[in-house]
């Protein structure tokens, strides 16, 4: 089986601080990929320069190789535009543009990238809201402000509008922390559907999400990947102290 | 039990003082509309707004063109002034870290402050004496008042847009500067219009720049290169005059119709601005 990301000895820094140190990780396709952690251990930095977000950070560096299907996307002649068409996020809080639409947010990566043809667009909103599962409970208000759907509404309608642009890749930074419990149960689903036709990577500080819906597991501390395996053995046979320390609760 | 009454009381006085304030506060402001718009009503007239400026003292005709300067000088002022003050208040936003942009956000400050007469002199030395008293003159001089504000308010309102919504806007592959025009300054526009509306307001008003610059007439525009009337200009005169039974009523006019000038604008930009989801 092939990778579909591999990062090798990425480090990352903001001003001089080193926030992640040395990652070496490869990344399956059509699975999903669970990174825990402690809070500030750089996960989120992590998924971040997955996609070349970090840098836009002021005073943020970042070194080492990030291969998306073999082809390094901190590359010489990269385009980090092109990288993140490629690679779409979801984040931790849902941030819809206020000021559109719901259609309008979903068409939004679209249209902002040149494409008005509407038959097109109504085909590729459709789509993406039926494969967000929003689809049934909006179809009858396309119209209406994004801002004024429910938490979990909105979260999906951000898969929604990142799926639109039809990536290859979705990153999702704690994707139901600012949800609730049943919000975030629809959103666990909606990524198990999504592993069949893209590459997930989820950030997660709930151990049991990781555990439900992930294949991988990576375990950071202090910046460094301390234990990165199956999901299985992460929970149920972990190699490192540290590792099983941490998702038996003594500390994080 | 007596504390409690006694605090009810502190409280009854504090409410009354400030009523008290608020009243007083809006008595000007009241009665400068009662006036206004009592003695410029009873001055209106079809040709006020259509005939040319008599001599001060001679009974008939109107200000039709200071109506018609103003809005020439404010228009060419505001296609001068915002583009420039748009996007240097998104450079400042956009480069909060730079050093060029804590300099040009003090100079900008301080250009805010600057007197209006000042503005008037600079434009005055700059462009009258090279090419005369002229439209030109006036709208650059007030194309340079309305700079520093609309540079100010366009970065106030851009740095109040969440970096959560442009962040989304760069994950789906919009590169910066598109996310920049579309996404945040979209998310802005509100703030944005009003420091425009805010910045428009306040030249139409303005007197002095405009008596160095574009002089005053009391013909129709004849051209951008020449002098032209405007409504303060014409409240000045007109106020000045000797003949006060003639000409004070038409200040009264004029002033009303500069008054519902501003307001025009003010509503329109309202509208256009309004949230679409409420």
């Amino acid at each position: 089986m092939s990778y579909k990301i591999e990062t090798q000895n990425l480090s990352a820094w903001f001003g001089s601080k080193q926030v992640l140190q040395d990652i070496t990780m490869k990344i399956k396709g059509n699975v999903v990929t669970a990174i825990i952690g402690p809070s500030g251990c750089g996960k989120t930095t992590l998924i971040r320069c997955l996609n070349r977000m970090h840098e836009l950070t002021p005073r943020a560096k970042v070194t080492g190789k990030v291969l998306l299907d073999g082809e390094d996307i901190y590359g010489e002649n990269v385009d980090p535009v092109t990288v993140r068409r490629r690679i779409g996020m979801v984040f931790q809080k849902p941030n819809p543009f206020p000021m559109m639409s719901i259609y309008d947010n979903v068409a939004a990566g679209l249209k902002l990238n040149g494409i008005v043809d509407k038959h097109r667009l109504d085909k590729i909103v459709e789509k993406s809201l039926k494969a967000a599962h929003l689809w049934d409970e909006v179809k009858l208000e396309l119209g209406k402000s994004g801002a004024s759907l429910s938490g979990g509404q909105q979260q999906r309608l951000c898969i929604a509008r990142a799926l639109a642009i039809e990536p290859e890749v979705i990153l999702m930074d704690e994707p139901t922390s600012a949800l609730d419990p049943t919000a975030a149960a629809k959103i666990e689903q909606l990524i198990r559907i999504l592993a069949e036709d893209y590459t997930v990577v989820i950030v997660t500080h709930n151990m049991q999400q990781a555990a439900r819906v992930s294949d991988f597991t990576a375990f950071l501390y202090l910046g460094k990947l301390v234990e990165y395996g199956s999901t299985k053995d992460i929970f149920e046979n972990p190699k490192s102290e540290l590792t099983e320390k941490y998702i038996t609760g003594e500390f994080g | 039990m007596r504390s409690y009454r006694f605090r009810k009381l502190e409280d009854r006085i504090m409410i009354s003082l400030a009523y008290a304030a608020l009243i007083i506060a809006l008595i000007p402001l009241a009665s400068i509309l009662i006036e206004t718009v009592g003695r410029g009503l009873s001055a209106m007239s079809f040709n006020l707004f259509f005939e040319e400026i008599p001599p001060l003292g001679q009974s008939g005709g109107g200000i039709g063109p200071a109506i018609q300067g103003t809005l020439i000088v404010v228009a060419l002022a505001s296609v001068m002034g915002i583009p420039i003050g748009v996007f240097s208040g998104i450079y400042l936003a956009e480069s909060r870290q730079s050093r060029l942009a804590s300099v040009a956000r003090f100079l900008n400050d301080v250009l805010t402050n600057v007197p209006s007469i000042v503005l008037g002199i600079f434009g005055w030395a700059l462009i009258v004496v090279a090419i005369g008293w002229s439209v030109i003159a006036g709208a650059i001089a007030l194309a340079i008042m309305m700079i520093p504000i609309v540079t100010r308010t366009t970065e106030e309102a851009i740095k109040l847009v969440p970096s959560t919504i442009r962040e989304a806007a760069i994950a789906l592959g919009v590169p910066q500067w598109k996310t920049t025009l579309t996404v945040v300054l979209s998310s802005a526009k509100k703030g944005i219009a009003t420091g425009i509306l805010l910045a428009v307001a306040r030249i139409s008003g303005e007197t002095a720049p405009l008596l160095l610059t574009i002089l005053g007439s009391r013909f129709w525009f004849s051209g951008f290169a020449q002098p032209t009337a405007a409504l303060p200009l014409a409240i000045f005169n007109f106020s000045q005059s000797p003949f006060r039974t003639v000409d004070l009523p038409r200040a009264w006019g004029a002033s009303l119709i500069l008054i519902f000038i501003v307001l025009a604008i003010n509503i329109a930009v309202r509208y256009y601005t309004r949230e679409k989801y409420g």
